[in-house]
């Protein structure tokens, strides 16, 4: 149990060290990211399979007991986020060393992926607030060197911004950490969980909208989404699209752990978050509308999308939450797929301008069905598995008489459709001409590169097949969410 | 004490928030360092009143509290090593550009380089 669960955090470190000391050698470093993800991923997917079978498990560092040792706890939530977030970095780590750039030409970035790797799963398993916040620390730092890896002018620009919100929502992180404990006394969740139901309202309402700002800038919630469409764009893509598919949600799910087990039902800003996350869907896909370039457009995506997990949350039923975790495991896989596409398009052709772009489906048929399989499942379209996380937040939205933001949800879908279409159009669609210019990728590098994007359409389209269980094991984990007593009592061994 | 940290605690803040607002890089990292501090004062101060040294002998019911400083240990840790990062990007920023100013946003110089293109009452001339 303690290797399930100290492993996802310790060997990508491990690995890390590994990959800084074989420097020299990139096929050495590219062994040892690949061998280090597969062996994650296989025993997160075992833990999975244990804690959806057993209940919550927790392990306590050190061996001290839960509120004063350090705990690592995974319940069906942080396990299945782990499992998702796992198969997608390998993925994108095969897709990067097919892609000339920034893997090869830089020694850091296999060590500084794997760091990230170490922090994303930190921050699913820790069980402690200040942890939370070390965890956030390590991902963010790692992902800081990722984005401007390379250093030109415009990724230092760009990056510039995104490492100074991050470090102001850390640092008010920080402060929201200080006044936990100095009301409380205590920074483990589950301790938490039962103390801070003492505290007199007022100080428990500020506390949680404080943590609401915090993992808000975080996951680019409106109105404190404006850094995440300036700076995504400009990295590497592999870099973008671990980016897009994963450091937003790592935020998401921050925000569902902390609202749903720290504070108690009559402290939840429910309406709130309705009315953001409603602000969010319409900003983020109006700004999506307007852009011309692939890369912008999906980055505008993200913020429209996050807005979607944010209303699942908002409705603080168990239906509601369901619906949240469903999407965010579809998110994730979609659009980093979609992201994974557009480098490729980009790479064939050397440029993401839309204006640029025309009749790519002669020219690549197998990018045009890579493509358009998550753009309609972004949009909601059956059968695929937006339509399944979609219908799940709907359903849930209407049976909590939440008609407004269903609504709003709905319109929404329809503008997503709009916007994919018009990169469908003018990129697929149209007089092709062959853009020559740049040679077109030795067949091994192809290989990989289509082969992983491939292979996370694969993901997406099971989850779709799969939809029964995977809705009845979110509907399991929302109800640990929403029920936080087993998530307590395995912490404090009650 | 508490209040003199308190005070201490908002001033550093306050400064530190006057400087992130401006648009030069350097003031920008040092805006960010007294905020980190700021908030490290803070964190210090939540373990309620001082006492004596912890874990070195004499009656436990005076010691501080160990858990704040163990935390804001690994704060500080970790805001230096961010800031390190910070000071080499800038310098990388003022290397490329030659300029110590944030730029502006790609999205911002598109709409203002749409709005020269109206005349000074925003109708297309």
């Amino acid at each position: 149990m303690t290797a399930l669960l100290a492993g996802p955090v310790l060997l990508p470190l491990l690995g890390a060290a590994l990959s800084i000391g074989v420097g020299r050698s990139r096929n050495a470093q590219r062994l040892i990211g690949v061998t280090t993800l597969v062996v994650v991923a296989v025993s997160s997917v075992m833990l999975l399979v244990r804690v959806d079978a057993d209940g919550v498990v927790s392990v306590q560092a050190g061996g001290w007991d839960a509120p004063i040792g350090i705990s690592l706890v995974a319940d069906r939530l942080a396990a299945v986020m782990l499992v998702v977030a796992v198969l997608m970095l390998l993925a994108v780590l095969i897709y990067a060393i097919g892609q000339p750039g920034a893997e090869e030409d830089h020694v850091g970035f296999h060590p500084v992926y794997l760091i990230l790797t170490a922090g994303v799963a930190a921050a699913f398993l820790t069980g402690d607030l200040f942890n939370l916040f070390v965890a956030f620390e390590v991902m963010l730092m790692a992902s800081y060197v990722l984005i401007t890896l390379g250093g030109r002018a415009e990724q230092v620009r760009s990056g510039m911004t995104y490492v100074v919100i991050s470090l102001l929502a850390s640092t008010l992180f920080l402060l929201a950490i200080a006044f936990v404990y100095a009301s409380t006394g205590t920074v483990n969740l589950a301790d938490l969980s039962a103390k801070l139901a003492d505290l007199p309202s007022g100080v428990r309402s500020g506390l949680a909208l404080l943590l609401v700002v915090v993992f808000g800038i975080k996951s680019a919630i409106f109105p404190l989404f404006f850094w995440l469409p300036d700076s995504y764009p400009t990295a590497p893509t592999p870099v973008t699209a671990v980016f897009a598919g994963l450091l937003t949600k790592v935020g998401v799910y921050a925000l569902l752990r902390t609202q749903t087990l720290l504070f108690p039902a009559d402290t939840r800003p429910g309406t709130l978050l309705l009315v953001v996350a409603g602000l969010t869907m319409v900003v983020g896909v109006f700004g999506a509308i307007t852009q011309n370039d692939i890369k912008r457009i999906l980055s505008f995506h993200i913020v429209s999308q996050i807005g979607y997990m944010i209303m699942g949350l908002g409705l603080f039923t168990v239906a509601g939450l369901a619906g949240a975790v469903i999407y965010i495991v579809h998110h994730i896989v979609v659009k980093t797929t979609l992201f994974l596409v557009a480098g490729l398009i980009e790479q064939r052709t050397g440029t993401a301008q839309l204006a640029e772009l025309s009749g790519l489906r002669r020219l690549e048929p197998a990018l045009a069905v890579l493509f358009i399989l998550p753009a309609l499942s972004l949009a909601g379209i059956p059968p695929f598995s937006g339509f399944v996380a979609k219908l799940a937040l709907v359903d849930a939205g209407l049976s909590a008489g939440a008609y407004a933001i269903v609504a709003v949800s709905l319109a929404v879908s329809l503008l997503t459709l709009f916007s994919m279409t018009k990169i469908w159009a003018n990129t697929f669609w149209g007089p092709s001409h062959d853009p020559g210019g740049k040679p077109i990728l030795t067949a091994p590098r192809r290989a990989l590169m289509v082969g992983s994007t491939a292979g996370l359409v694969v993901l997406s389209l099971a989850i779709a097949v799969g939809s029964g269980p995977v809705y009845r094991f979110s509907d399991r984990a929302a109800h640990d969410l929403i029920d936080t007593s087993a998530y307590t009592d395995e912490v404090l061994r009650r | 004490m508490t209040v003199l940290l308190a005070v201490t605690a908002g001033v550093l803040c306050a400064a530190g928030t006057y400087l992130v607002l401006g648009r030069q890089l350097s003031r920008i990292v040092i805006g960010i360092g007294l905020v980190g501090h700021g908030v490290n004062v803070l964190v210090i101060l939540s373990g309620g009143d001082g006492g004596a040294p912890a874990f070195v002998g004499g009656d436990p019911g005076t010691f501080a509290d160990p858990l704040p400083q163990a935390l804001v240990l690994t704060a500080i840790v970790i805001t230096f090593g961010v800031i390190a990062f910070l000071l080499s990007l800038a310098f990388r920023s003022w290397r490329v550009t030659a300029d110590d100013e944030v730029e502006d946003d790609v999205e911002d110089r598109r709409i203002a380089r749409e709005a020269t293109h109206l005349g000074d009452d925003g109708v297309d001339p």
